[in-house]
């Protein structure tokens, strides 16, 4: 009759401190294998810290790499919380940027209270779209949308490569540079710390973490997303057309995956440059170390920007090569999903549960 | 090792066929399923294992047949202590087990399933043989089966008695059934009680498990109750009462008697005409002229299962859009509309599976309150979940109809069964709903829990409620039913007021006979 209820404060806790145990043992195996190629992990990672956190610069750069990755993260999360595979987060990133890119280089004669805001809306509409047409694909046809974003992913290369190079007559595109034209100020995201390049899309992107947890936790349409991706059948049973929240949830994931790349071109580069960056795949590792919580995914976008921004201080400090970042991720992301795991299986919760004294 | 105790002889010197000596047994996690039961079945007898879900009746069984070892316990079979390491050498002692779920394969012949396990070491398989040894048992066991036909054709009866013979081929004397009258029409189930009395005359000894009163008095010679892990008794049928028997299942003294006063019928709230659901090359999945809901009324629709049934609950309750026909609620041509426009015109669902549509297990109690309600004050407002207001509303509900849960922050998935389907009736009734649609609402609960929910149900009715009730378990139907309806082939076959028709006649119609064959 009684089952075992462990109280919610422990829960948080094991939420909480899950994964930052997971990412601490990710961090001891990568100075294991640092040990085993002869390199010296603690000087490693005083380098990467150094890298990351030294100086107004270094915090700067550190949230320049972070502002994607968490527009990236929250875009995977919102989807997998509709119980769908959102692997197309660059393409919806690329395909935003590009818009963004394409408006803010408009001479459209407005100021940059109108022309900034529209470049923003052109990018989240353009993510939306191309986000929304697999959640349709599947909503409709039953085509899997781990296949379809795929392939809009190279679908979204193709196009704007094919923009950039050949209508160049029509759109502020320059195809010497393979970028659309340069953004005009008034649709330029201002530097929120000043003497570096932070520019205010990590302010964007902790504004949608806050509000994605609003609309997810507090919201009757978030809780329409959650019923969907945990029961389709109690979603049917309470009138929620499942097929909608696909839809929609897919459209959320790709409007967010379109900040981000409105981030980088309106703020890090002042133009879009056809070159994907990568975020979009990174940005499903953050979703999964952050466990889809749009507030937990701060810090797990923080923690990837710190790899990324310290692995070049790392090499160049402590000649440890860069590549080392790209182990600690895959460890990371291993540590955590095992702690996830072992989660399930009675006999090793506790093994995973930390002990708390209270 | 295990200490050796001498099997003792019962009394009359009849041998015991299987004895089990304070078996205990716990799974990881610190479920004790076994906790010390003592069974002690004599040979040629129909001994009957009765107890509530979850009681540990199946545990027992699979250690008996070598599935589980148990932690600690003696076993005798045939009067030799032993330890079966796994099925296999249980049968080689003489035992067979009849699953709840047939563990038979579809696309093999009757013969191919009997003799699956004991083909032998032979390269070619003699079918000819095989078949004609199948038939000879058969024959010999009055078993009615086509050796040759392919289990997949046959009905579930049928195919139930094709795991009975298996179990004969491979040699067993001692003959274990797990819940075998789940799924059979009352013709099928008389037909299984005439093969295991001929088993017995035959000095065959049986093993029937149980959670249906009903059955101990008409099969078995003996029988063993057992509750939480532990034997409370055992009795000669004869000299007991389905009143014993419940009380020592339940730990209490318990009502089973359904106990309601005559219905009085007022208003039709809801009515279905010409309802169809299309299957493929025309056959017609449901095909029904016209079915109505009173006020103040139970409406049992009875029928074995994959007669429509499903069908006709999503078409009731919105879930569905017919391929034709109207559904009206309270006047309102509501076809086609969404499952919360059914909701907005007074219709509850309690649905037939709490774990896949009724509930979501991960999801705490209030939010699982909130499901149908999401659109509502004062559960929303403005697009915002109103979570005070609706954790009160939990936690009152769950006060009401004695939901025990530590509060309304725990998951669904934490609750029992008799709990999670206790609040989900408490939600369906918080609305004050016209029409209460109730599936297989006491699907996998024990006594003590089917009680309070046929309560609530017979409430509802007497506070002028339109109650459909729709159960494959005929006894509850009959039970709580002011009127029914038989479905057969997704066509109403019979429409009947209470105590029109018995049993048999009701068995014979949901078998698709008519009566005055």
């Amino acid at each position: 009759m009684s089952s075992a209820l462990p109280p919610n404060r422990g829960t948080v806790a094991l939420n909480v401190l899950g994964p930052i145990l997971a990412v601490l043992a990710a961090l001891l195996v990568g100075a294991v294998i640092m040990l085993f190629s002869g390199q010296d992990p603690i000087a490693a990672y005083r380098a990467l810290l150094n890298g990351a956190f030294n100086g107004r610069r270094a915090i700067a750069e550190t949230l320049i790499y972070t502002a994607p990755l968490l527009l990236g993260g929250l875009a995977f999360a919102v989807a997998y919380r509709a119980s769908l595979f959102n692997i197309g987060i660059e393409g919806q990133l690329v395909i935003g940027g590009l818009a963004a890119g394409l408006v803010g280089a408009s001479d459209l004669g407005l100021p940059t209270a109108l022309h900034l805001p529209l470049a923003l809306v052109a990018a989240a509409l353009a993510g939306g779209v191309w986000g929304a047409i697999p959640g349709a694909l599947r909503a409709f046809t039953g085509a899997h949308e781990v296949i379809t974003t795929i392939m809009l992913n190279y679908l979204a290369y193709r196009l704007i490569n094919f923009t950039i190079q050949s209508l160049g007559d029509w759109l502020p595109v320059d195809s010497m540079f393979q970028a659309t034209e340069r953004v005009l100020p008034s649709a330029r995201l201002p530097t929120v710390l000043e003497g570096t390049r932070l520019h205010a899309g990590i302010v964007i992107a902790v504004v949608c973490a806050i509000a994605l947890w609003y609309l997810l936790f507090r919201m009757s349409f978030g809780f329409k997303v959650r019923t969907v991706g945990l029961s389709r059948g109690a979603a049917n049973y309470s009138g929620i057309s499942w097929r909608g929240i696909f839809v929609l949830a897919m459209a959320i994931s790709g409007l967010l995956a379109g900040l981000a790349g409105a981030g980088e071109a309106l703020g890090l580069h002042g133009r879009h440059y056809a070159v994907p960056p990568g975020y979009g795949f990174t940005a499903i590792a953050v979703g999964l170390v952050g466990r889809n919580h749009p507030i937990a995914i701060i810090p797990a976008a923080l923690l990837f920007g710190v790899l990324n921004a310290g692995a070049l201080a790392m090499q160049d400090e402590a000649g440890v090569s860069s590549e080392i970042v790209l182990v600690l991720q895959g460890l990371v992301i291993l540590a955590v999903a095992a702690f996830a795991a072992a989660n399930r299986i009675p006999g090793l919760r506790r093994l995973a549960t930390p002990r708390l004294s209270t | 090792m295990q200490p050796m105790s001498t099997p003792v002889l019962a009394s009359g010197n009849i041998p015991f066929a299987v004895q089990m000596h304070d078996i205990v047994k716990r799974f990881p996690g610190g479920v004790v399923a076994n906790d010390g039961i003592t069974l002690d079945v004599r040979q040629g007898e129909i001994h009957a294992l009765l107890g509530e879900n979850g009681a540990g009746k199946s545990t027992l069984m699979n250690i008996l047949f070598g599935i589980h070892a148990a932690d600690r316990g003696n076993i005798f079979v045939n009067g030799r202590q032993t330890a079966f390491r796994g099925p296999r050498e249980a049968v080689d002692a003489g035992l067979g087990m009849v699953h709840q779920h047939f563990m038979l394969i579809p696309r093999f012949t009757v013969t191919e399933n009997v003799i699956l396990g004991s083909e032998g070491d032979a390269v070619v398989l003699d079918r000819e043989d095989a078949s004609r040894r199948v038939r000879e048992l058969a024959h010999q066991y009055k078993l009615d089966v086509d050796p040759d036909a392919k289990l997949g054709d046959l009905p579930v009866g049928t195919q139930q008695r094709v795991e009975i013979l298996r179990a004969l081929y491979q040699g067993s004397r001692v003959l274990i059934l797990d819940e075998p009258t789940a799924l059979l029409t009352p013709q099928e189930v008389e037909d299984l009680y005439g093969v295991l009395n001929r088993l017995k005359e035959d000095g065959g000894t049986i093993i029937f498990i149980t959670h249906k009163l009903r059955e101990i008095a008409a099969i078995s010679d003996r029988v063993t109750v057992i509750r939480r892990g532990t034997t409370v008794g055992t009795r000669n049928t004869a000299e007991t009462t389905p009143a014993e028997l419940a009380e020592l299942m339940v730990g209490r003294e318990v009502n089973f008697k359904v106990d309601k006063t005559a219905g009085s019928p007022g208003e039709t709230v809801l009515t279905g005409e010409n309802l169809v659901v299309n299957g493929h090359h025309g056959h017609k999945h449901l095909d029904i002229d016209h079915i109505e809901l009173h006020r103040g009324e139970i409406l049992g629709v009875c029928g074995v299962e994959g007669n429509g049934q499903s069908w006709l609950v999503e078409v009731l309750s919105g879930i569905r859009n017919p391929d034709g026909g109207t559904v009206m609620l309270r006047g309102k041509d509501v076809t086609g509309a969404n499952p919360n426009t059914f909701r907005d015109h007074g219709l509850s669902y309690i649905p037939e599976d709490r774990h896949n549509r009724g509930l979501v297990l991960d999801f705490p109690l209030w939010e699982n309150v909130l499901l149908g309600n999401a659109w509502h004050e004062p559960f929303t407002s403005g697009g915002r979940i109103n979570r005070a207001a609706t954790r009160q509303i939990t936690t009152g509900i769950m006060q009401e109809f004695d939901v025990r849960a530590p509060g309304p922050d725990v998951t669904a998935r934490t609750l029992s069964g008799g709990n999670q389907q206790k609040l989900i009736i408490a939600r369906e009734l918080y609305r004050d709903p016209d029409v209460l649609l109730a599936i297989q609402p006491t699907r996998g609960l024990d006594v003590g829990a089917i009680e309070f929910v046929h309560r609530q149900i017979i409430n509802a009715r007497d506070k002028g409620k339109a109650v459909l009730v729709l159960s494959f378990d005929l006894d509850e139907v009959l039970d709580l039913s002011d009127r029914l309806v038989v479905l057969y082939g997704g066509r109403i076959v019979g429409n009947f007021r209470a105590g029109e028709i018995s049993r048999t006649e009701l068995g014979l119609l949901m078998g698709g006979r008519a009566i005055h064959e």
